[in-house]
């Protein structure tokens, strides 16, 4: 099959590549880029681990092309950290309130909750859950993830997040 | 779950969209958000040789009130019509229901356009679109033409839609500024369709409903505008009676398929459960 | 905190962070930042992509494969289909459960989904090429999926291979489409009990089939060297020693050249403890090309080929006074086991621990026999996250308790309170053999009606009801009780083997000179944050500050052999072989101490991170001290280094507890339900990390909560699965989930080296009845004594429907 060349921004760095046009964006990030933190796990759209963002949007790229992705610019888990290397809030919320257990949807709901705040800055629980319903999660319940995004709105807030995981 | 091969394209313009489409027939399919035909190509249940991608075509994006119309592109997706102050203003219906579609990550992708376009029954705004009496705005290679949401769907994925065309605007008349609406959706789950659901507009004065229209989703092979229903509701002060009858009409119409949501006789009722929720939420905002 | 403890002493149990604390997982740090390494996640050079060829149909026979087409497929290097795996004697490969299982359809197909052919490729996208281009013919046999018809006379045989024996690994079959008949118990004076009884209930109440769905599916990656003569298999495995030894028990690669590596697994909760068709095919297939193999399920291959869950269907009869003391339990379960019986139970267990069905009363005698049948459905039966069988178990016993309570006219809380097994009774003995090591019951249901205010509740329930009938709502309100006893920890090697694999577990610790170290353990964390855990319990035990220790797991080349986690094992055998390893470090650190400070052993005492001298605290050293005299300056006549392995054969099942009450509101008219709270009070013995069994709480709940209210595996009469995906398969968003409440009791265990019980499952096996019994708690009062899960909309309107609640 022949490949199309595309170019795009991920995690800041410019990336020209050939693809296939019907690779997803998804095994272009995993197996071109070595980008394996967006994981795959459903495939049909529904459980979000696949989560990226994209044009500042949650993406799944589980169902989109890497072509149609031709002059993007795409956040992965990888390009989440602060620029120092520390952790970003969000990575640093989910720790904090143990709102993760195997790791697996946990790139997806960071990148999720990440677009989430940017539009919602300090959302009320309610919006949280409706913000990641499409994020399935199979270990935590849901409940510690609330809090990490919690923690990570306050954090960023300049506030301080008082609760304690459960 | 992979998708065979295929060419894509992403022409720059309607006029270049229609010309891949008028060159490759039924081989091309045109792609709007993605959402219903990738996962049909990763089954391989779609096996398109050429995928003519819309979204570089800035003609079918945006919303615009025209006078007493408005116009929304195609190609505009629903976090945009949720973005939309101005339309949630003038349409809140369309608000309310884009919210019951999918999750957060679908509505950044899929489209006003390909929701409608597509004739999946499980889809919502085509209910919403023929309660509003909205009109579809298709193009193809002959020229464009307008057909009423009320006359596009003929069965479960056939559409008014000619090979070759394709949706470029959906046009709603603007609703009155004092009006009722609601869409009530009941499903298993964020993510699912509808095992049953209604859109409701309505206007009121002096207690008595003036105007009323019922439009009902994944209750048939097609979204089903209940005519009959919505004449049952015109002239009552919504009173049991009304609602009853209403539902009744609207239930000789439906013809759900059983399937994990329930029964046809379950799906059948709950469907005059949500017209019921619906005509009176609409009501109450109506008369607020 | 205790103000007369110097802040010293503070200051250094802190900074063990052992037992106890809520210690922040060592794992997030890679997973925040997507640098977890599970198995599709890795690539080896040369790496190829198998993919399989599944069969559209329940059962039929395949007449032909042609693969002529699919080779012609770019990238397409070869097609295995059962002919050439027969050429390598692996045609067919043994279940856990003493079956055996055609790897790739071998004249015929047996469930739809079945694995029939496997397409190698330079890339999965053309291995997908190749899948479509393989062309099977089939001609389609009668289908049998129900498995109450499974055993009529005229049933179609779905079994050809065992034509002709009617003795299966568990005994005698009656029919050919029987697996096994198992029975405990005294049937005679349980006949008695029930003969005599003033009061007695009889109900069909089914399980239904369900999956465990974690979200990364089942997957491996395996290299042959062809040079060295050795197999490396990277997987999604629970139990990796356990596949390395089935490894090499069915090829002829002997043990020591097989390297089987689990890294970190996306969730299992079950799904990845038994051996697949596919890890079979890429083994094979590396073998056959020389370059390494890998295979990863895609979702749908997942819940329809991949271990399934439950499909028990149980006929519970309870015999009692009219006063409510229960006299006798009945049970007789019809178990569906699909197409070839490959449950990951222990091998003398073809029904798990289903005898754990007497629950948490004092029942004075009992019987239950359990038939397995063979249907056109996938294989499997495994313990979704719960201990084997139990979550079927405490599902029958809690709804029959519910079902008494209604005959006799008593409250469901109160016939439990009368019924437990008493504090002063443990250890107890149950009249279906287990001894039940310590529990509290009263307490823990006491404290956990109290803070739910149940009373109130109960008064609040008769207000909506009079309510409803008067027409005033449509809601109706049910409040669900449960009270559970699990069996967990398999397990003692006297009754727990796999396939003879005694089910011990072990754990080596190596602590460096500098103070710090590594321990290396048998079971394999999923998720449950045995990284961080492990560690604490060492910290705690040997005084070295659980940062200072890395756990190491899932590398059969490195980790001392171990059965794996599941059932929750880890923490009743595993932890305690850790335990024990530990503490083997701590005597030598003792003698190596006495030597130093020139005393007995018996004048030292431990003080949280090294040894001083009773009554002399000032004379005193530190374990780093004691690492590093252990390696430099040991005792005339000791060994250098500091090291030590447990394998620990555990003498006894820990049996965790708790009292779990749902609070639900259900519109009749829609079938729409809302968990108005739901508390759960778990008795898991000693806390290790209070954090972390939380977190396996609110998991395992939102877990019961998706099976009690939706999820479904569900057959049509021709063999197709319906429900399938995710769209289908009701796996709960943070919308759905309700807020989980919860609250502890701490009776250790008495036989553990730390009193600790497990606690991963515990929501799972106790979450499932409080929500049906809510639901059936809501219905009753209007008829009817129970309802089928799952609870979903649709059938809550039926209930009502059924009840005349719809005019």
């Amino acid at each position: 099959m022949a490949k199309s060349a595309i170019k795009l921004k991920i995690n800041g760095a410019e990336v020209e590549a050939l693809v296939e046009p019907r690779t997803l964006l998804v095994h272009f990030l995993r197996e071109q880029q070595m980008l394996t933190g967006t994981h795959i796990g459903c495939e049909t759209s529904h459980c979000g681990v696949c989560t990226v963002d994209l044009n500042g949007m949650s993406v799944k790229s589980c169902t989109i092309f890497a072509i149609q992705a031709d002059g993007a610019d795409v956040i992965t888990i990888e390009g989440m950290a602060n620029a120092d290397g520390t952790l970003h809030a969000l990575q640093e919320g989910f720790r904090q309130m143990h709102g993760l257990q195997c790791g697996f949807c946990t790139p997806g709901m960071i990148l999720r909750a990440h677009r989430l705040l940017k539009e919602n800055p300090n959302p009320t629980e309610a919006e949280i859950r409706m913000g990641i319903a499409g994020n399935l999660c199979r270990c935590t319940g849901y409940q510690n993830i609330v809090k990490a995004i919690q923690h990570a709105a306050a954090k960023l807030g300049g506030r301080e997040y008082l609760e304690a995981a459960e | 779950m992979i998708p065979a091969s295929f060419d894509y394209h992403r022409p720059k313009s309607t006029p270049e969209a229609l010309a891949i489409l008028g060159q490759y027939g039924d081989d091309a399919r045109v792609v709007a958000g993605g959402h219903s035909l990738i996962p049909m190509m990763k089954l391989r249940m779609a096996q398109p040789s050429h995928l003519v991608d819309l979204r570089s075509i800035p003609e079918l994006k945006g919303i615009r009130i025209d006078g007493t119309t408005i116009v929304i592109g195609a190609m505009t997706t629903q976090a945009e019509l949720l973005g939309s102050a101005q339309l949630t203003a003038a349409v809140p219906i369309l608000h309310e229901a884009a919210l019951q579609i999918a999750d957060p990550q679908v509505r950044y992708m899929g489209t006003l356009g390909g929701n409608v376009a597509n004739g999946d029954p499980g889809n919502d705004m085509p209910a919403v679109m023929q309660c509003l009496d909205a009109s579809y705005r298709v193009t193809g290679k002959t020229g464009s033409r307008s057909i009423k949401a009320r006359a596009f769907y003929k069965s479960a994925y056939v559409t008014a839609l000619n090979s070759g065309e394709i949706v470029t605007a959906i046009e709603i008349p603007v609703p009155p500024g004092k009006h009722g609406y609601s869409y009530d959706k009941l499903k298993r789950k964020i993510g699912d369709y509808a095992t049953a659901a209604a859109a409701v507009m309505m206007t009121v004065s002096g207690g008595k409903v003036q105007t009323c229209a019922i439009a009902l989703t994944n209750l048939g092979p097609t979204p089903i505008y209940c005519a009959q229903a919505s004449a049952a509701i015109v002239g009552s002060g919504l009173d049991t009676a009304a609602i009853t009858a209403a539902a009744g009409a609207a239930g000789a119409l439906m013809a759900p398929s059983p399937d994990g949501r329930g029964t046809v006789q379950f799906r059948t009722s709950v469907g005059g459960v949500m017209i019921g929720r619906a005509l009176q939420r609409a009501y109450q905002r109506a008369t607020a | 905190m205790n103000d007369q403890t110097p802040p010293t002493r503070e200051m250094r149990e802190a900074k063990l962070e052992g037992m106890g604390c809520k210690r922040k997982r060592v794992e997030d740090v890679r997973f925040t930042q997507g640098k977890g390494n599970y198995v599709d996640d890795m690539k080896l050079p040369g790496m190829l992509f198998g993919d399989l060829v599944r069969s559209p149909y329940g059962h039929a026979r395949v007449k032909s494969i042609d693969t002529s087409k699919a080779m012609k497929v770019p990238g397409v290097l070869a097609v295995l289909t059962a002919k050439e795996l027969a050429g390598v004697n692996l045609a067919w490969m043994p279940t856990l459960a003493g079956d055996v299982q055609m790897v790739l359809a071998d004249g015929k197909v047996l469930f739809q989904g079945q694995e029939v052919a496997f397409v190698v490729a330079t890339d999965r996208y053309a291995a997908a090429d190749g899948v479509e281009a393989v062309e099977v013919e089939y001609e389609e046999l009668p289908v049998c999926v129900d498995p109450f018809k499974s055993m009529l006379p005229n049933a179609p045989e779905l079994r050809e291979d065992l034509k002709g024996k009617m003795t299966g690994a568990h005994g005698p079959r009656k029919h050919h489409n029987h697996i096994f008949e198992w029975t405990v118990g005294d049937k005679t004076a349980t006949d008695t009990a029930f003969n005599t009884a003033e009061v007695s209930i009889k109900e069909l109440i089914s399980y239904q089939r369900v999956h465990p769905s974690p979200l990364e599916t089942c997957q491996c990656l395996a290299s042959f060297d062809k040079v060295r003569g050795e197999l490396t298999v990277y997987g999604t495995f629970q139990a990796p020693h356990v596949i390395r030894t089935v490894a090499s028990l069915i090829s002829t690669i002997p043990e020591h050249k097989i390297h089987v590596i689990a890294p970190d697994i996306g969730g299992g909760f079950g799904n990845k403890v038994g051996a697949y068709p596919g890890y079979i095919c890429a083994i094979v297939a590396s073998i056959v090309t020389g370059k390494p193999v890998k295979w990863v399920e895609d979702r749908m291959e997942n819940l329809s080929s991949t271990s399934f869950a439950r499909d028990y269907h149980m006929t519970c009869e309870i015999a009692a006074t009219k006063a409510g003391k229960i006299t006798g339990l009945r049970v007789h379960v019809l178990a569906d086991h699909g197409a070839f019986d490959a449950c990951a139970d222990p091998s003398k267990w073809p029904a798990g621990f289903f005898n754990i069905v007497t629950g948490s009363y004092d029942i004075p005698t009992a019987h239950i026999s359990v038939d397995g049948v063979y249907t056109n459905k996938a294989p499997g039966g495994v313990a979704y996250r719960c201990s084997f069988r139990v979550t079927e178990a405490a599902y029958c016993i809690e709804r029959g308790m519910d079902i008494l309570a209604q005959k006799l006219g008593m409250d469901p809380a109160e016939l439990r309170l009368k019924n437990f097994i008493k504090r002063e009774q443990f250890p107890y003995h149950s009249a279906l053999g287990w001894e039940y090591d310590s529990g509290d019951y009263h307490t823990a249901m006491n404290k956990a009606m109290d803070a739910i205010g149940y009373k109130q509740l109960r008064a609040e329930q008769l207000a909506k009801r009079e309510a409803f009938k008067r027409g005033e709502t449509r809601d109706l309100m049910g409040i669900g009780v449960c009270f559970f006893t699990e069996i967990v920890g398999a397990g003692p090697s006297k009754n727990c083997d796999i396939l003879g694999l005694a089910m011990f577990d072990s754990c080596e610790i190596r602590i460096h000179p500098t103070g710090s170290g590594i321990v290396r353990v048998g079971s394999k964390s999923q998720g449950q944050g045995h990284e961080t855990t492990w560690a604490q319990i060492v910290a705690t035990e040997i005084g070295i500050p659980a940062d200072n220790l890395t756990v190491e797991e899932g590398n059969t080349d490195t980790a001392p052999y171990g059965l794996g986690t599941y059932g929750s094992r880890s923490t009743p055998v595993a932890g305690a072989a850790i335990a024990m390893a530990a503490r083997k470090i701590k005597a030598k650190a003792q003698m190596i101490a006495a030597h130093m400070l020139e005393v007995h052993e018996g004048d030292l005492e431990w003080d949280i991170d090294g040894f001083r001298v009773k009554g002399l605290p000032e004379k005193s050293k530190s374990m780093k001290e004691l690492v590093w005299a252990a390696y430099n300056k040991p005792p005339p006549g000791m060994e250098p280094g500091m090291e030590a392995v447990s394998y620990y054969d555990p003498p006894n099942m820990t049996y965790p507890f708790g009292a779990y009450f749902c609070v639900m509101d259900i519109d009749v008219d829609t079938g729409e339900y809302k968990v108005r709270k739901f508390y759960a009070l778990d008795d898991c013995g000693t806390r290790i990390n209070p954090m972390i069994i939380e977190g396996q709480v609110h998991g395992g709940l939102t877990e019961a909560f998706a099976i009690a209210m939706g999820q479904e595996l569900k057959y049509d009469d021709r063999g197709n699965l319906h429900g399938g995906s995710f769209m289908d398969f009701f796996l709960p968003t943070a919308v759905e989930t309700p807020h989980w409440t919860t609250d502890h009791t701490v009776t250790p265990s008495p036989h553990h080296p730390i009193g600790a019980k497990g606690v991963g499952e515990s929501p799972n096996v106790g979450g499932v009845p409080a929500f049906s019994n809510a639901v059936n708690d809501a219905f009753n009062f209007m008829g009817g004594t129970h309802i089928q899960m799952p609870h979903d909309h649709w059938r809550n309107w039926e209930a009502a429907h059924s009840r005349g609640m719809h005019g």
